[in-house]
């Protein structure tokens, strides 16, 4: 009966969707106050009824309901309680379900939170994502129902992919929603603002907050995923541009682009047709990166089990949303009015030169992901576009934007001196030209790509800090500031983070008998035994290895091979030691016969600078959506 | 208490002249170093995925024994990669080769960042000159003062 | 200056168009190189005569198919009472390649399922199958005269593929 109700909620909410989309959007334009105020209910109650629906499914998984399909497709009853919960967005019908929920968490935040709003915005916002919840709910009961019942129920589910069983799969896949979905709300007020013919500069003050905050879900969701890889796959990686991983990176980019275009419409009032394309391009794609992940129309590891029917449906559903939503904007955005001016050597031209940059790297990272399917397409045969490509063109791209982020927040808007602004800068260039040279030597080998990497960081190190102190003469600095400083600084660290490991890591793949010892990175590792130890759905080979440097003993490492029950190959779960410079990770591999076994150690220098820049990036946003601005209550008239 | 503390310092001598040095997976490191550069550049044809270097599938320890075999025998990289591609095509190689079907991959990208940046600084010149610049009149300056005192008043009693 | 705002929805609609096409091309299959080329050469035992040998060399100057299979291959197993079938037809030899197997295993799918094949032979490595662009069992060639590969099938040959594409194309090649 459960299910059913999850089911019933489902196809209530698709109507209350409906309503919340059509009445609105009519009554916006009819000027009928009464369907204007139907927006906020609306979304209430599908947001309630969408909770519902998930917590039906998330009871079947709890309650090991076999009978339901999805639930025996991707739970076990031996499966941990944790990974159960987790499998409800294991598979693609949850995910869907999980995406569709967010979606109207979203809109119920914008509801609630946007009391101040003039009620024909908020009634339009709503009204458009009421539109996009509707079309995804058809998608979900049509095709991708997590409802279905499996009759005669299975005697036990085939259980989750091993792979996935790990905390990764609780936290990475709703803060990445978040971050995709999020961007729904900059595309509604993009349209919402196109739909009324009011293109002004306040649309931009209002959109700023909630894109800088979906901004921040989405970085702490890559980043969770890129952690997740490292340490789950075995072999040290933590970015492959995988269709899958760029589906994701390449909204980020664009959604970074969209956040800095938005401060300078709020500023002076331009570029609001620029920044509208760029609203409705960040959610497009993440609309068309979910029909990528879904369709079967490229190859990846993290793909959804694929069915062409579903592509096709979602091909539709992205036509419909991205290509009325371009229409529109043909229409109406040339009616935008210009805005005030800005000298070509401004703070506004040092942005919108960044927003290039962004928006081509953004644009050649899609091309990469597309051509085979482009060039299979025209029937010129197969080809792949792999790493090699994407380092060779993504990181050229990314310099001079890096040397731009030292510079720019240097201009003062409207008119600066460039000249004066570099002369400025002459402490932090030799800082970054010292970090440049004497890093790679004390790391014991100069490359060009390593000093190169060390130059930008510290150029944009040395430039917030400089910018810091000169604040800090000036008066108390705003929230809006500290953010970015912390969000441009974990860019930085991030550099450095990506520099280190990619120069400098060291790895070694050895055979070891108990008592023999490894040494990476100046560190010793040595092998003290390997026991079966049994799980709670695996049977387990624990090696226990002795961590030391210099003689003095460390800590104890536990990697593992498992075998679960319910899969056939093998999964190794590496043991890592975590540090603030280096990581040391450990990876068993086959045992060799004669008692000895494989084993693959790494030293990764710095490697969780790498997130623990994300981290900041994202600390950043949090700072700059605090500031005290968008809380300021507005006296007398509204804006 | 003392012959307990020798005894341990010999147990601990001994030991640790028994802790041997693990020795290399590989019979030659050097050219296994060599193996995995060429091979992280090359897709494995059974995985969803995944590159040579790092499948475990029987098809891409089947072809990277194939390359260490060519590598021993003096084969140069190009050389490896032809191979390869005469088997298994450029579908194989993760780095797209340059012929004319990938112009547009590899030159694309640059060409369009250099349009758009000459692109938006002739946009925004063009712009400047367009806009007409506005000078305002006493009152409206006056008008302007005042809303902005009172912001900052607003601020301060925030 | 209006024509530019429609700038993104045509590139929108080009990308869909080619995404639409995408839908129907499977990104996985591996078209292979060797179309149109000499069929590689070797010289391996067979599978069950041992002490003799095979060699691609001694089928020229007809029309032969080559297919690749292996006892521990599903495919395959579903696939073999097809190549029963196209062993009766008589329209031109058929040539096995066991691929990485265990002969007794080999034998014992041959006898319990009928051996379509002429003879087999034995590619205990997989030696043969790299050069022939093996990536994934069943596989299948269809080789002219001249020892030319003229066509491949990737996966497990069906009545369909049978009568659509390699009997009009093995009458097409004994014609010339």
């Amino acid at each position: 009966m459960i299910p059913e109700f999850g089911h019933y909620a489902l196809i209530l909410a698709l109507c209350i969707a409906v309503i919340q989309g059509v009445l609105p959007l009519v009554g916006a334009h009819q000027g009928r106050r009464e369907w204007l105020m139907l927006a906020r209910p609306a979304a209430q109650t599908v947001f309630l009824l969408l909770a519902i629906a998930f917590v039906t499914l998330a009871w079947s998984f709890y309650v090991n309901d076999f009978s339901v399909l999805y639930v025996a497709e991707h739970s076990n009853s031996q499966q941990p309680v944790m990974y159960r919960l987790g499998a409800v967005w294991g598979g693609h019908e949850g995910s869907l379900l999980l995406w569709v929920f967010l979606l109207s968490t979203w809109t119920i935040l914008v509801a609630q939170l946007s009391k101040a709003l003039d009620e024909f915005m908020v009634a339009r916002v709503i009204g458009v994502l009421g539109l996009v919840t509707s079309g995804l709910l058809l998608f979900v009961i049509a095709t991708s129902n997590p409802f279905t019942r499996l009759l005669p129920a299975a005697q036990d589910g085939r259980s989750l992919n091993p792979l996935l069983q790990d905390p990764g799969l609780v936290f990475h896949p709703p803060m990445l929603y978040m971050g995709y979905v999020g961007f729904s709300v900059a595309f509604a007020f993009a349209i919402a603002s196109l739909l009324s013919g009011r293109l002004d500069a306040a649309w931009a003050r209002w959109s700023r907050p909630w894109t800088t905050a979906a901004w921040i879900f989405l970085t702490l969701g890559i980043a969770l995923g890129s952690w997740w890889a490292y340490y789950e796959l075995g072999w040290g990686g933590w970015w492959f541009w995988d269709p899958v991983e760029n589906a994701s990176f390449i909204p980020w980019l664009v959604g970074t682009a969209l956040l800095h275009s938005l401060a300078v419409t709020e500023k002076r009032g331009g570029f609001k047709s620029w920044t509208v394309l760029l609203a409705i391009t960040a959610f497009s794609l993440s609309l068309l990166g979910t029909f990528l992940v879904r369709s079967g129309v490229l190859t990846s590891v993290h793909a959804f089990a694929t069915d062409p029917k579903r592509g096709v449906f979602i091909l539709i559903f992205l036509c419909l949303v991205v290509g009325s939503s371009l229409a529109l904007y043909a229409w109406r955005a040339p009616k935008s009015t210009m805005g005030g001016k800005f000298s070509l050597s401004s703070r506004e031209t040092l942005i919108l030169l960044g927003n290039v940059f962004l928006v081509v790297s953004a644009g050649s990272v899609l091309l990469g992901t597309l051509y085979p399917l482009l060039i299979d397409a025209l029937h010129l045969g197969k080809i792949s576009v792999g790493p090699p490509y994407f380092n060779s063109v993504f990181v050229p791209i990314m310099v001079p934007l890096l040397v731009l982020m030292g510079i720019g927040p240097w201009a003062s808007w409207k008119n600066t001196d460039l000249l004066t602004v570099l002369k400025r800068l002459w402490l932090a260039g030799l800082v970054a030209i010292i970090a440049g040279i004497s890093i790679p030597l004390i790391m014991g080998e100069f490359t060009w790509l390593a000093s190169i990497g060390f130059v930008l960081a510290f150029w944009v190190i040395a430039s917030g800090c400089l910018q810091i102190v000169r604040q800090a003469k000036a008066g108390k600095p705003t929230r809006s500031f500290i953010g970015m400083q912390f969000a441009h600084l974990g860019i930085a660290v991030f550099v450095i983070g990506v520099t280190m490991v990619g120069a400098y890591q060291e790895e070694k793949d050895v055979r070891m008998l108990p008592g023999e010892t490894v040494t990476v990175g100046g560190y010793q590792i040595q092998l003290q035994g390997v026991n079966a130890v049994p799980g709670p759905n695996y049977n387990a080979m624990r090696g226990t290895f002795l961590l030391s440097k210099d003689g003095s003993s460390q800590t104890t490492l536990y990697p593992e091979k498992r075998s679960y029950f319910t899969s056939t190959m093998p999964m190794t779960e590496a043991a890592i030691d975590v540090g603030l410079t280096r990581d040391i990770y450990v990876s068993l591999g086959e045992e060799l016969g004669d008692q000895s076994w494989a084993v693959r150690v790494y030293y990764k220098p710095f490697v969780d600078w790498i997130w623990g820049g994300c981290l900041l990036m994202a600390l950043g946003g949090a700072l700059a959506i605090s500031d005290k601005r968008y809380r300021m209550k507005l006296k007398g008239k509204t804006a | 208490m003392k012959s307990l503390f020798l005894l341990l310092a010999t147990m601990l001598c001994l030991s640790s002249s028994f802790a041997k040095d693990a020795t290399p997976l590989a019979a030659d490191p050097v050219l296994e170093q060599r193996l995995i550069s060429i091979s992280e550049e090359m897709r494995c044809l059974v995985c969803q995925n995944e590159s040579l270097a790092g499948s475990r599938s029987d098809l891409a320890n089947d072809l990277r024994r194939e390359i260490r075999t060519l590598i021993q025998e003096g084969k140069s990289d190009d050389q490896i990669r032809t191979f390869m591609v005469e088997r298994y095509g450029d579908f194989v190689l993760y780095r797209p080769p340059v012929k004319p079907i990938t112009w547009l991959l590899w030159i694309g990208p640059f060409v369009i960042l250099l349009i758009g940046i000459v692109g938006l600084l002739n946009y925004l010149r063009r712009r400047n000159q367009s806009i007409p610049s506005t000078t305002l009149s006493q009152t409206d300056n006056a008008k302007i003062d005042a809303l902005l005192n009172q912001d900052r008043r607003d601020r301060r009693n925030d | 200056m209006k024509t530019k705002f429609l700038i993104p929805l045509v590139i929108f609609v080009v990308l869909v168009g080619f995404l639409a096409i995408g839908l129907n091309r499977d990104p996985s299959e591996v078209p292979s190189p060797l179309i149109n080329k000499a069929a590689p050469a070797f010289e391996i035992p067979q599978l069950e005569q041992s002490n003799k040998m095979f060699s691609p060399a001694s089928m020229k100057g007809q029309v032969w198919i080559l297919n690749v299979w292996a006892s521990w291959c599903v495919a395959c197993r579903e696939e073999h009472p097809v190549l029963v079938e196209l062993a009766k037809s008589q329209v031109a030899p058929v040539i096995g390649l066991d691929y990485k197997d265990k002969r007794e295993d080999a034998l014992a799918m041959l006898s319990r399922q009928g051996n379509p094949y002429l003879l087999s032979a034995f590619d205990a490595n997989g030696r043969v199958g790299i050069d022939y662009g093996v990536y994934g069992v069943p596989e299948t060639y269809v080789i002219d005269q001249a020892g030319i590969i003229r066509f491949k099938h990737i996966g497990p040959i069906t009545t369909q593929v049978l009568n659509q594409k390699i009997y009009p194309l093995i009458s097409e090649l004994k014609k010339s």
